[in-house]
């Protein structure tokens, strides 16, 4: 990877490599390329200028109801649930320093649905306090897996091993709950474990995007330090890192990260894993890409969405069952790859 | 590239007065005393229930069905589901304990390996799109994807030279792009959302003596491969070169291992569907207690894993009375725990 570095007259400087910039850039007009699509098509199609009308304040009712209610908060969830999931995902992989250290794979997502289909299951609760309970379940999952995978430091195969069994046992919760649910509670729980942006409005727009103001900028602004971790603890710590303070810090706002966007939209799968392995091949840079990761899980959201919702002819699937496919497909391919790499 | 085999999981209880004939009397009689609570889980299964039926009755039915009362409950509802725990309790204590042995990795095991999700893909498949809808009928099609994802993720994950971190991530995966796909069905379908979510849990209670008829020759083939090839699975572990000088023939004993395997899962998941890490717990333990013989540790996992499934099940009949808990789900809980803690205390970092 090459470097280079801006310098304004006033002796402020900016390092930035070309390669991650011009990849970010890319992705950032693929997201905005897609979102456009996705909010001029469906049932009611419009073009792009008619969009731009309405957003203005100059379009119809109908028009300003399609925008302004269904598409545009849909889309604009979608782009912060790919980036807060991709985010976490790359903390995590960059944690424990194996690219399947993804949330997902280690149980959070697991956790996340227990305590979201303990409400909906036991509680009959509404879609807020779904939410909420996701929120929970994700966060008690992660301090629990921490807890259990610590010995002596928190390594890495350890973490995803733990985090396998976890979610062995999760999984059966899960199953035992929507048995004992009613067949209305069963689909609803179903349709929300799949992981879906249907429906999704300004209710859950706002409050992801209030933590992503408060969290994205903070993982952002440990970059460098995270960076360092990679060489490991001692190497860090030679270099001024406060070792076990960034970890902590870096992990409970993944975990956060994920957690919320998983209340946002269901256990969305293998965004967190597969977002921060593409940003790395193609920003062909070393280190965690947090930057570029996020914007890829947007983009990769999106186009998931976008799959969905025009491959299967008049059905509209969730999303989820796209990136599940995709994902594991992925998955399975990756582990080959590393295998005759002999990295793992 | 195992650090840690499991031949060295526990020592050799080689103390300097115990000479190996007396050692193998003492495993012996270990073995006749697991026979024992095995035969009294039996009989607690057959007496604990909703109904509780007391242990006169017991004898009574089992004998002279008069067609009514306790007679019924234990010839239609207890004796069948206490056969069918016995028969994929059998299965997964032997398959969990031979898979571990090819690939000298003490997490191999079938549930964890994605074999639970091939058998759901395919029975999915089977009520969605060839509108399948008896219980029964289910056996076969799970049978199929079973076998065929055990099969995948044991190729996928690299075989003999799997580490455990592969192994297990390569049946996550599988797990994974097989649920998408029974959750996409499942959506589009929601009489198959409603059939399926009883069969992915994990239980005896739809036993009947036709499936135990069905799966039974399936589990009785496997366990006789299975127990053929202890001395050739015992040479493999000290390395393939040994064994080859031992004059093993390693392609043989691993084909007949894998088609072993394949059986004793698929009969077993397509049975009660999927229960999770009594293949894991089972040979665990038994190596603690035998050392690292397999032909010890193949008989007593046969018989410790359907003390354990059997005591599951009997347990999840009592804990919420009057409702049940699927067995799949107590062994999930109590297998977890064991899971994790094998986890800590090896050196898994390592693998």
């Amino acid at each position: 990877m090459t470097t280079k570095t801006l310098r304004t007259g006033g002796g402020l400087s900016l390092r930035y490599a070309p390669r991650a910039a011009l990849s970010g850039l890319g992705l950032i007009l693929l997201t905005l390329g897609v979102g456009t699509v996705l909010v001029c098509t469906g049932d009611f199609p419009m073009t792009p200028s008619e969009v731009l009308d309405t957003l203005l304040g100059r379009g119809t009712v109908v028009q300003e109801f399609a925008v302004m209610e269904l598409r545009l908060p849909r889309v604009l969830v979608a782009i912060l649930v790919g980036a807060a999931l991709a985010l976490g995902g790359a903390v995590f992989q960059s944690i424990s320093r194996n690219p399947l250290g993804s949330p997902d794979v280690i149980g959070f997502g697991q956790g996340a649905t227990v305590g979201a289909l303990v409400v909906i299951v036991l509680f009959q609760g509404s879609a807020v306090a779904t939410a909420l309970g996701a929120v929970v379940g994700g966060v008690l999952t992660g301090a629990v897996i921490y807890l259990l995978a610590w010995k002596r430091g928190v390594h890495g195969y350890r973490l995803v091993l733990v985090g396998i069994g976890a979610a062995a046992m999760l999984t059966s919760v899960i199953h035992y709950l929507i048995t004992k649910a009613d067949l209305v509670d069963a689909t609803r729980a179903t349709v929300w474990m799949t992981g879906s942006l249907d429906g999704r409005d300004w209710t859950q727009f706002w409050p992801l995007l209030a933590v992503c103001c408060v969290l994205v900028p903070l993982v952002l602004g440990h970059g460098r330090a995270l960076r360092m971790l990679e060489m490991g603890d001692d190497a860090a710590y030679a270099l001024g890192v406060k070792v076990e303070r960034t970890r902590i810090v870096l992990m409970a706002s993944a975990v956060l990260l994920v957690a919320v966007a998983t209340s946002a939209a269901g256990p969305i799968v293998f965004v967190s894993l597969s977002a921060p392995q593409l940003a790395r091949r193609l920003t062909r840079a070393p280190g965690p890409n947090l930057a570029v990761s996020a914007v890829m899980g947007s983009a990769l959201l999106l186009c998931a969405d976008w799959i969905a919702g025009n491959a299967f002819g008049d059905r509209r699937l969730p999303v989820g069952v796209i990136t599940g496919i995709l994902g594991g497909c992925y998955l399975l391919w990756l582990l080959v790859s590393e295998r005759k790499a002999g990295r793992i | 590239m195992l650090v840690e085999s499991p031949s060295r999981t526990s020592a050799e209880p080689t103390g300097p007065g115990q000479s190996p004939k007396r050692r193998n009397s003492v495993r012996a009689v270990g073995l006749l005393a697991a026979v024992g609570a095995l035969l009294l889980v039996c009989v607690l299964s057959v007496m604990v229930g909703a109904k509780p039926v007391p242990i006169g009755d017991v004898w009574h039915g089992l004998f002279q069905n008069s067609g009514v009362g306790n007679d019924v409950v234990i010839h239609d509802v207890r004796v069948p589901r206490t056969l069918l725990g016995l028969l994929v309790g059998l299965a997964l204590g032997l398959a969990g304990a031979v898979m571990q042995g090819l690939t000298r990795n003490p997490l191999a095991e079938p549930g964890l390996l994605g074999v639970n999700a091939g058998a759901a893909a395919a029975v999915v498949s089977a009520i969605a799109f060839l509108g399948v809808d008896d219980v029964r009928d289910y056996v076969w099609f799970a049978f199929v994807g079973a076998a065929v994802v055990s099969v995948v993720v044991y190729v996928l994950g690299g075989s003999r030279s799997a580490t455990p971190v592969r192994l297990a991530l390569a049946g996550t995966a599988a797990t994974a792009a097989l649920y998408g796909y029974v959750n996409a069905v499942q959506l589009l379908d929601s009489a198959a959302l409603d059939r399926l979510r009883f069969w992915t849990v994990g239980s005896l209670a739809s036993a009947d003596m036709q499936t135990v008829g069905r799966i039974a020759p399936f589990i009785l083939v496997g366990a006789v491969l299975a127990l053929a090839i202890a001395r050739p699975l015992n040479a493999m572990e000290m390395g393939d070169d040994s064994a080859r000088a031992l004059g093993v023939s390693i392609n043989r004993t691993r084909t007949v291992a894998m088609v072993a395997v394949t059986l004793l899962c698929g009969a077993a998941t397509a049975a009660c569907g999927p229960i999770i890490f009594l293949g894991l717990m089972v040979p665990y333990m038994v190596r603690a207690i035998t050392g690292p013989d397999m032909r010890w540790i193949l008989p007593y996992a046969a018989v410790l894993a359907p003390v354990l499934l059997l005591g599951s099940d009997v347990l999840g009949r009592v804990v919420v009375r009057p409702a049940e808990l699927q067995v799949g789900i107590v062994t999930a809980l109590v297998g977890g725990p064991v899971f994790i803690r094998l986890v800590r205390r090896k050196r898994m970092a390592q693998l």
